[in-house]
């Protein structure tokens, strides 16, 4: 097998001769191009030409820093690499200037230098390991995110790629599904369930025609690692596939990822393009007789698909509606043949394992969970973007130290993990490590890894009724307890935040989900109620307060917002009384105006016309807090 | 532009490829003329309303015609805590149609959709694919301009 080596040493040199020149590398992710990369990149190149400037211009995905796209680095021979944040295009002719031209960083501008090798470090630039956002994550699974060509198989191979599937193909099957049960790597898309277990039924399983499925459909809101990783870094996701598809003895994959990832889908198609090529995928795969083809299948937006059966059910074209398990799909999937699927990361994991042996990947982690997990933050959170830590770090870690803390100073609330699936976890219990079991116990879950961020002035109530409107939209209404029973919980919830909410509410509530819990087809539907159990539980004085008191505490919800004037602020203009379509605003001139709660509709016109800030709610509650607002009563 | 026939006939081969012939058709034509449901249901042996079923299960799919800009908001927990409502309502005033609807001229529909998988900039719309983040209810004139 003297192909891959070969390779490795040319594109080794190719790689290496980069670094020997002046580059510029523009973050073009989706979040990147979104922020304006792609106008950045333009203005790069258009300065470069002009001003004749003998550079290399090359693009890389999101490097995690989501909250300061669009970034750009730039690194001059013998010197670390520089990563600058929030670039516009009147930025460049001064930072390519500066930084090239006169071999001075724009130390204002810098987020951050990575140093690669040995390269000088600038004095006054973070390194990237002392940088906050950094210096808790373990980069793995996102080693080559923001730092290499994702179009490149040049610099997928340079940096140790294909090396894993190499060494694979020279085990036998047994030992490489032994060696993934050893490292304990567990499912990423959110179930947990042992990898290395999996694919030894899948290799067990009797019939000669076996798939390996990449499931991409990442759909939790809040979630988009899969996304990132499938820009970033799409040849290890190939790798994986590959390696997996020799152990259990599969010779097609496919990947079936959303259609809302264009350019996921395009790189992912480049990537397979390259590695045909080169012998790393197709027939006679580096030599050895292992065949494997990989094919991509672009979901259609239906969120249920990311369940198993319902995604392979999709990939045969049919509607992508779960069935009943078992047969499990590793032995009755695709077609009906022996299939084993798994999610991205899980995938990405391989070849790292496979490369540094299990007992490195066993170094990280927990008794239970081991490796590392990328998480997504979003949501009221100061640091959004993506961030692998090792299992175990607390969420509290997660969110002060890598998160940097609340927007805007504000109090934390609640953080939503797990997607609709998962729940709310809430100040008290931010210690908890993050394994599979321990959020589980804490009645969230794992899920993708999706970290929705709260603050004081998001509702719970609300909350749920979002992530509950969403899997009662997304559910197939194959099975009855779905789909009825996430409709009548919606109803109620929309209930409770209109202000009509009864006390037994609550109780048809938590009856409901256990029954939904118990008794539905699929994963969507037994776990869709539990972000409002996990609410009920850990909130319930904010249901309460819908429900007794017709309040919103948070003041998020508008139907219950209770709108009022100030008498010692209220110059007697009148305007408000103009402004209200209701007719629910009375008053004399020059006197103070008076809201009639029973007339007003809550749609807000009078609040922004008042030039003396004398109407107020509870949402935007008035200055002067000597004298508490009075409550309607119902 | 090539017909829904010749379209859908190049999927013939590919396994469960009727989905993958209607997204194609979907990029020729914007959504799924009626002919498509026909056309696909003799080519991949099924019923019609089983190719129907396929069609109208995807929300990616749209049986409907739509405008030449779809605007897909995205209603989604984290969305709608950075304040997705106010940003749907600017759309509608904006566009005088509701979510779901296509404006008279044809130029624009308007859809709420699920998560997008850009939340890192909440929130989010597409414009025909294409994602725009961390939008407000002020920059809605602008976008719309975008759209010419």
């Amino acid at each position: 097998m003297g192909h891959l080596s070969e390779l490795h040493a040319r594109c080794t040199d190719q790689y290496i001769e980069k670094f020997n020149r002046s580059r510029v590398i523009v973050g073009l992710g989706t979040c990147g191009i979104a922020a304006g990369g792609d106008k950045v990149m333009a203005a790069i190149q258009h300065e470069a030409a002009s001003k004749n400037m003998h550079i290399d211009i090359d693009f890389t995905s999101c490097i995690g820093i989501c909250f300061r796209e669009p970034t750009v680095e730039i690194s001059l021979p013998g010197f670390a690499g520089v990563i600058y944040g929030d670039m516009t295009p009147d930025k460049v002719p001064y930072l390519l200037e500066s930084h090239i031209i006169n071999r001075h960083p724009v130390e204002e501008w810098a987020v951050m230098q990575i140093s690669e090798g040995s390269t000088a470090l600038y004095e006054n630039i973070t390194k990237m390991n002392d940088y906050p956002f950094y210096s808790k994550q373990v980069r793995t699974v996102t080693s080559r995110l923001g730092r290499t060509n994702p179009e490149s198989l040049t610099d997928y191979v340079a940096t140790d790629g294909y090396k894993a599937l190499e060494k694979a193909l020279s085990m036998q099957q047994l030992d490489i599904i032994e060696e993934i049960k050893k490292s304990g790597l567990r499912g990423r898309g959110g179930g947990g369930f042992p990898t290395g277990m999996k694919w030894g039924f899948v290799y067990q399983a009797v019939g000669a025609k076996k798939y390996v499925v990449c499931n991409a459909d990442e759909g939790d809101p809040g979630a988009f690692m899969d996304r990132s990783v499938l820009e970033g870094d799409p040849h290890s996701v190939l790798e994986g596939m590959a390696i997996c598809g020799y152990a259990v003895g599969a010779d097609e994959g496919y990947i079936f990822v959303r259609a809302e990832y264009p350019l996921a889908i395009k790189r992912l198609q480049t990537a397979i393009a390259q590695a045909e090529k080169y012998g790393l995928l197709g027939n006679n795969i580096l030599d050895t007789g292992f065949n494997f083809k990989i094919k991509i299948k672009a979901g259609a937006g239906a969120f249920v698909c990311g369940e198993e059966t319902a995604l392979l059910t999709s990939i045969e074209g049919n509607r992508g509606m779960p069935r009943v398990r078992p047969p499990f799909p590793a032995n009755q999937g695709l077609w009906g043949k022996p299939t084993n699927l798994n999610n991205v990361e899980t995938y990405v994991n391989v070849p790292f394992i496979i490369n540094r042996g299990s007992d490195w990947y066993t170094s990280m982690g927990t008794e239970e969970s081991k490796g590392s997990k990328v998480f997504c933050l979003t949501g009221k959170i100061n640091n959004t973007g993506l961030a692998e830590v090792p299992m175990g770090i607390s969420l509290r870690d997660i969110i002060y130290s890598v998160g940097g803390g609340i927007q805007n100073g504000k109090r934390f609330k609640a953080v939503q993990i797990g997607g609709p699936s998962g729940g709310c976890i809430r100040e008290e219990d931010l210690d908890l490590p993050v394994d599979y079991d321990s959020l589980t116990a804490a009645g969230a879950m794992m899920g993708s890894g999706g970290l929705v961020v709260m603050d004081e002035t998001t509702c719970m109530v609300d909350v749920a009724k979002f992530f509950l409107s969403f899997t009662q939209t997304e559910s197939c209404g194959k099975c009855t307890p779905c789909r009825e029973g996430t409709k009548r919980m919606l109803e109620i919830l929309n209930r409770l935040c209109s202000g009509a909410g009864r006390m037994e509410d609550l109780d048809t509530l938590e009856r409901l989900g256990r029954v939904v819990k118990n008794t539905a087809l699929c994963g969507l539907g037994q776990t869709c109620p539990n972000p409002i159990l996990s609410t009920i539980l850990y909130y319930r004085d904010e249901y309460l307060a819908h429900i007794q008191d017709k309040r919103c505490p948070a003041g998020a919800c508008s139907a219950l917002l209770v709108y009022q004037i100030d008498p010692d602020k209220c110059k007697g203009c009148s305007k408000c009384a103009k402004n209200c379509p209701a007719g629910a605003i009375t008053g004399g001139k020059k006197k103070p105006y008076f809201i009639d709660v029973d007339k007003c509709i809550k749609c807000g016109a009078c609040l922004p016309g008042c030039q003396f800030e004398a109407i107020y709610n509870d949402a935007a509650p008035h200055r002067n807090n000597c004298r508490p607002a009075t409550r309607r009563t119902a | 532009m090539a017909t829904i026939q010749d379209i859908i006939l190049s999927f013939r081969d590919k396994p469960g490829g009727i989905i993958e012939a209607y997204h194609a058709v979907q990029k020729a034509y914007n959504y799924l003329p009626e002919e498509t449901i026909a056309v696909a249901a003799e080519t991949f042996g099924v019923s019609e309303a089983q190719a129907f079923g396929v069609a109208t299960f995807y929300s990616y799919l749209s049986v409907a015609k739509r405008g030449k800009y779809v605007i897909r908001m995205c209603e989604s927990a984290p969305c709608h805590i950075a304040g997705a409502e106010a940003l749907i309502k600017a759309f509608e005033t904006a566009l005088r149609i509701k979510a779901g609807e296509t404006t008279a001229d044809g130029k624009f529909t308007l859809e709420l959709t699920e998560c997008v998988g850009q939340c890192q900039g909440t929130p989010v719309i597409t414009i025909n694919s294409v994602p725009y983040v961390n939008m407000n209810p002020e920059q809605v004139p602008a976008v719309l301009a975008l759209c010419q």
